[in-house]
């Protein structure tokens, strides 16, 4: 089995937000970075697939050069390739991002065959857009389940399970070739183990250059909303303020 | 005509569809533009007198044999026939997930751009102006959208949902898509019902959080009586499931769980960005953390410096010497 799963750079924001002087970003040099929450799921579904059935992993990304980072963390934790599609760093509005990367993958496609499975996360921690995964599917014409939190691929068919809001489950069943985007909670994505980080530090990463078509939504700027100042009063430093706490419950009502 | 997709789940409407209404609204009265909903449901095309209240000029009923389960490429075929042929300035739904995907998938087959979780709109020409919410609201973007109908979802829980000044009553019209085998691949087949043994997350009038600060898996067991003596439901940070100390349905921020409960008891959480944004529907916050300045304590309520493993079991003593019959 091939897999492919896509990935993004994002910064490890902290407790507050700072921005560039033009408001275009985000202030990233006293922050450390990391790949999209559920993008990390998707890393190690796709290596748990490739334990399970066989086969090779691929990683992708778009991203400026630093985001090599990213791609040696997921060979690290078993991926067998990693590609990057190098930008200047600028924002990438969504639709350039799946225009560049389903031509990434046709080209890879065109290289070594098909992708049996594409892994996408639900949606990026930063912009937030909720479509490149499926913008790339629809480019090359594959089914796609969106916001999954179960895989199980057996005899050709993805089975996903899609958490409904309240509790409760979808299930889906897609032929393959398909393509996903994968929900946080899916697995417990694992820690590289030293021999995989040795190994990636060595692993060549695949360059490409990416053709940028515009196609929105366009960014103007960023802006920090007002945060709800809240005056916190301490209520002490030890475990003599439990009458105080309970008063508090007991005030609002939610003492049995 | 602005356009609106309804979420519901076997007629059940998403409670999230009436502030993508009220949104839709507001942009059809400033463009003086009707306005539509449609509902993809062949039990029905909904609470036709809801529609009305919300200011519905048209309902489009979206109905085919095969529509009986959710299947997004079908919901996405219909919303874009319906664009092709009619011609809407704007197509707009909630910021569900369905909501969320069948507006990219009709983007997608449209070639058209697609802004999600929008918070406000300047009808503009040649492109919208209009506000997102990035880092699931902890960030704003102002961004431009062209493109002919913009395609746009609405932030949950950002907008109030407001019944129109004046209701109406809106004709139903009848659609049935042309599917094709394509749009068939992509559809709920089988379902697995919620269990309903504890109090849910999402519900709960009581949270009682733990993050990093816990320190272990057994030591979330003093959080759990503490929740269960208030009928509250224990959460975590993401530092926590990570560390496989809880299950993800426990987590709490961006990519876990929003709550809103009447008190969020955080108990050794510093309070990250991904954090607060899925607390902050709280009405109150207790922060119990050894750092003053962590940022959760900035954002309480009301703080106490010390460690949770004191004051956790001071505070369950307190309330079983008040109420010696309760729950625990």
């Amino acid at each position: 089995m091939r897999v492919l799963v896509c990935v993004k750079r994002v910064p490890a924001p902290g407790e507050r937000i700072v921005l560039t002087p033009d408001q275009r970003a985000m202030e990233t040099r006293f922050l450390g970075f990391a790949v999209s929450p559920h993008e990390e799921c998707a890393v190690e579904e796709a290596i748990r697939l490739v334990e399970q059935h066989g086969g090779s992993a691929t990683v992708l990304t778009l991203g400026p050069p630093e985001a090599e980072e990213q791609l040696r963390d997921a060979l690290a934790m078993g991926v067998d390739r990693a590609v990057l599609l190098e930008t200047d760093g600028s924002d990438w509005d969504p639709m350039a991002t799946a225009r560049a990367l389903a031509q990434a993958v046709q080209a890879l496609e065109a290289q070594d065959g098909p992708f049996d499975l594409l892994l996408f996360g639900n949606e990026s921690a930063d912009s937030g857009g909720y479509q490149v995964g499926i913008r790339v599917a629809h480019a090359l014409a594959r089914p796609i389940v969106t916001g999954i939190k179960d895989l199980a691929v057996e005899a050709g068919v993805a089975t996903a399970k899609r958490p409904l809001h309240g509790g409760g489950w979808e299930i889906y069943r897609v032929p393959l070739p398909a393509a996903l985007t994968v929900l946080e909670g899916i697995n417990l994505p694992r820690y590289p183990s030293l021999r995989g980080r040795l190994r990636a530090r060595k692993a060549p990463i695949h360059r490409m250059a990416p053709k940028f078509e515009p196609g929105g939504p366009t960014l103007v700027r960023l802006v920090v909303p007002e945060e709800r100042r809240t005056e916190t009063e301490i209520l002490g430093h030890g475990p003599e303020v439990a009458p105080k706490v309970v008063d508090i419950l007991e005030q609002l009502g939610v003492l049995p | 005509m602005i356009l609106t997709l309804v979420d519901h789940d076997r007629g059940q409407v998403a409670r999230n569809t009436w502030e993508a209404l009220t949104f839709a609204r507001g942009l059809a009265e400033r463009l003086q533009a009707p306005l539509a909903a449609m509902v993809v449901d062949p039990g029905g095309p909904g609470p036709l007198d809801v529609w009305g209240r919300y200011g519905v000029s048209q309902v489009i009923h979206v109905t085919h044999p095969e529509l009986d389960e959710y299947a997004p490429d079908a919901w996405a075929r219909a919303l874009e026939e319906w664009i092709r042929t009619q011609g809407p300035v704007a197509a707009i739904a909630p910021g569900t997930p369905r909501g969320n995907e069948v507006l990219a998938r009709a983007g997608a087959r449209l070639g058209l751009p697609m802004a999600a979780n929008v918070v406000q709109v300047e009808p503009a020409e040649p492109a919208y102006r209009l506000t997102r919410v990035r880092w699931g609201g902890s960030l704003l973007e102002e961004a431009e959208l062209a493109g002919e109908p913009r395609l746009m979802t609405v932030a949950p829980n950002m907008v109030e949902a407001r019944p129109a000044s004046q209701a109406t009553e809106p004709p139903v019209h009848v659609h049935t898509p042309d599917l094709q085998e394509a749009e068939r691949t992509v559809k709920v087949v089988d379902r697995v019902e919620a269990a309903r043994d504890r109090v849910s997350l999402v519900d709960a009038r009581v949270v009682v959080g733990g993050g990093r600060g816990v320190g272990s898996a057994e030591g979330f067991r003093v959080l759990e009586e503490l929740a269960e003596l208030l009928g509250g439901a224990v959460g975590c940070s993401r530092a926590v499931t990570n560390e496989g100390w809880r299950p993800h349905s426990d987590q709490i921020g961006q990519t876990g769980t929003r709550i809103a409960p009447e008190i969020y008891i955080a108990c050794g959480i510093s309070g990250a960005i991904q954090h607060y944004v899925g607390c902050k529907g709280a009405k109150r916050i207790l922060a119990i953390n050894t750092d003053p300045e962590a940022a959760m304590v900035a954002k309480a309520d009301w703080a106490v410096i010390a460690d949770l493993h004191q004051v956790v079991p001071a505070v369950i003593q307190e309330i079983r010497r008040r109420h010696p019959n309760g729950q625990g």
